[in-house]
């Protein structure tokens, strides 16, 4: 069984076939050539598949595509782009939160859904919205440095 | 790699009836995925048809009704933590539902998915019990409520028939000027325990009324300690809010405890008698009006 779904991707409306067993993560990826996503543990733990759905975030590796049907969906490709980095990326690069890269996408991708919703977070706002974006490098003190100094220098 | 199956998205209570009457245990409920997806990527459970319960009306209600409070069984953790209805009547609900799993499970996980798959580490399980939760029970044949203690039989396993769909849970708010906790502890994914403890005081303010207490993802389900509550009333409680009653020594030696990933069984009875200790102090300061702050390693205090 499959289905024809139509979803916006970062802005751009996008229509594909899928299997109805897909994984979004794996239409992204595969599909749609958008690679920032990343399968690590596969068990919605890590965070590292997390994309935005309607602007809340979810575990691409535990979602069927199907939902996402209709709906507007953003990767960390539509964040910014090289020349004009989204205030958390250039906050990240600005703090060294990142080392592998591996955990980045989802990190930011949590983060500008917390800012979202709360756009002057305490550290404890932080540390307890992140506490599923796992980083194995960093030690998460410059993850939350980076993402407390990009909101209180938001406009 | 998940299986190939059939994806149904009924939009009536009746559609979902006559589904699960033809595919009987072929069919597996579906709402967030977020537990059920993950059992079918690793090939554990394989439905010929995924019944997608999200688009029936009215399921994902949370409302204040007579004599407490009824969650239905799609709501996600996320709509109960800013649930005007729970933050009034039950806030310490809308504190646990916050400190569910992760923010994306929370964001799509339901409350029903999260009582009927009965993962023995569920907070809510444990959480409900002290507020003496009822689930209901939809079929073609009608509908039933059953307490939720009789509802979980078990790691996986619950007394919904396959014909059946759980539609809400009800919860009855505590007595008067009771006060209570919850506490989880774990350094995995999932609490390795929680412990529900709820206390009312009566009239002269200085000793136990009522009590409610229970224990979870420690054994094979959640239970409320009913021979302790029972000794708790009568008991002063300043005694309890200083540890200086021995009232609770011995109450986890009858608890059913499993050994899994996260400890013996041994281990998890003796970190059990730490954690209702724990939380008695701190349901008992919180009904005396004198809340301390308490923080313990790698344990969430709501």
């Amino acid at each position: 069984m499959s289905h024809d779904i139509a979803l916006t991707v970062n802005g751009r409306r996008v229509e594909v076939h899928v299997p109805v067993h897909a994984l979004l993560l794996d239409v992204l990826r595969d599909r749609l050539d958008l690679k920032g996503a990343k399968r690590s543990c596969d068990l919605q733990v890590c965070g590292a598949c997390t994309v935005l759905v309607d602007g809340a975030p979810v575990s691409a590796c535990t979602y069927l595509a199907v939902e996402a049907d209709g709906h507007e969906v953003l990767t960390v490709e539509g964040l910014g782009s090289p020349g004009a980095l989204h205030p958390l990326q250039q906050s990240f690069i600005d703090h060294g939160a990142v080392q592998c890269g591996f955990c980045t996408s989802g990190m930011l991708l949590s983060a500008v859904a917390l800012l979202d919703e709360e756009p002057s977070p305490t550290e404890a706002d932080v540390m307890h919205h992140l506490r599923g974006n796992l980083c194995r490098c960093t030690g998460y003190r410059k993850i939350v440095d980076a993402i407390l100094a990009c909101a209180a220098t938001a406009p | 790699m998940i299986r190939p199956f059939d994806l149904r998205r009924p939009t009536a209570l009746g559609e979902v009836g006559a589904l699960l009457g033809e595919y009987g245990d072929a069919a597996a409920l579906y709402a967030g995925g977020t537990e059920l997806l993950l059992l079918m990527k690793e090939g554990f459970v394989r439905p010929r048809v995924l019944v997608d319960v999200k688009c029936v009306p009215g399921l994902d209600r949370v409302t204040a009704v007579a004599g407490g409070i009824e969650i239905g069984a799609t709501a996600s953790h996320r709509s109960v933590e800013r649930s005007e209805a729970v933050r009034a009547h039950a806030p310490l609900v809308a504190g646990v539902a916050r400190h569910v799993a992760n923010v994306r499970v929370r964001a799509v996980g339901t409350v029903g998915g999260n009582l009927a798959f009965a993962d023995p580490h569920s907070d809510l399980a444990t959480l409900f019990l002290v507020f003496d939760a009822r689930v209901v029970l939809w079929s073609l044949a009608g509908e039933r409520e059953l307490p939720l203690a009789d509802f979980v039989l078990g790691p996986y396993e619950t007394a919904r028939r396959d014909d059946e769909i759980l539609t809400a849970v009800r919860l009855r708010p505590w007595h008067a000027g009771a006060a209570g906790t919850y506490l989880k502890f774990g350094v995995h994914e999932r609490p390795t325990l929680g412990v529900a403890a709820v206390l009312t005081l009566e009239a002269d303010g200085q000793t136990v009324a009522d009590a409610r207490l229970a224990l979870g993802c420690i054994g094979p389900r959640p239970q409320r300690l009913g021979v302790l509550e029972t000794r708790l009333c009568g008991t002063p409680i300043a005694d309890i809010a200083q540890s200086r009653t021995g009232v609770t020594d011995g109450a986890a030696d009858a608890i059913d405890t499993l050994t899994d990933l996260h400890g013996s069984a041994d281990y998890k009875r003796e970190m059990a008698q730490v954690f209702l200790r724990r939380a008695l102090r701190l349901a008992a300061s919180r009904a005396m009006g004198q809340p301390v702050d308490a923080r313990y390693p790698h344990t969430v205090v709501c």
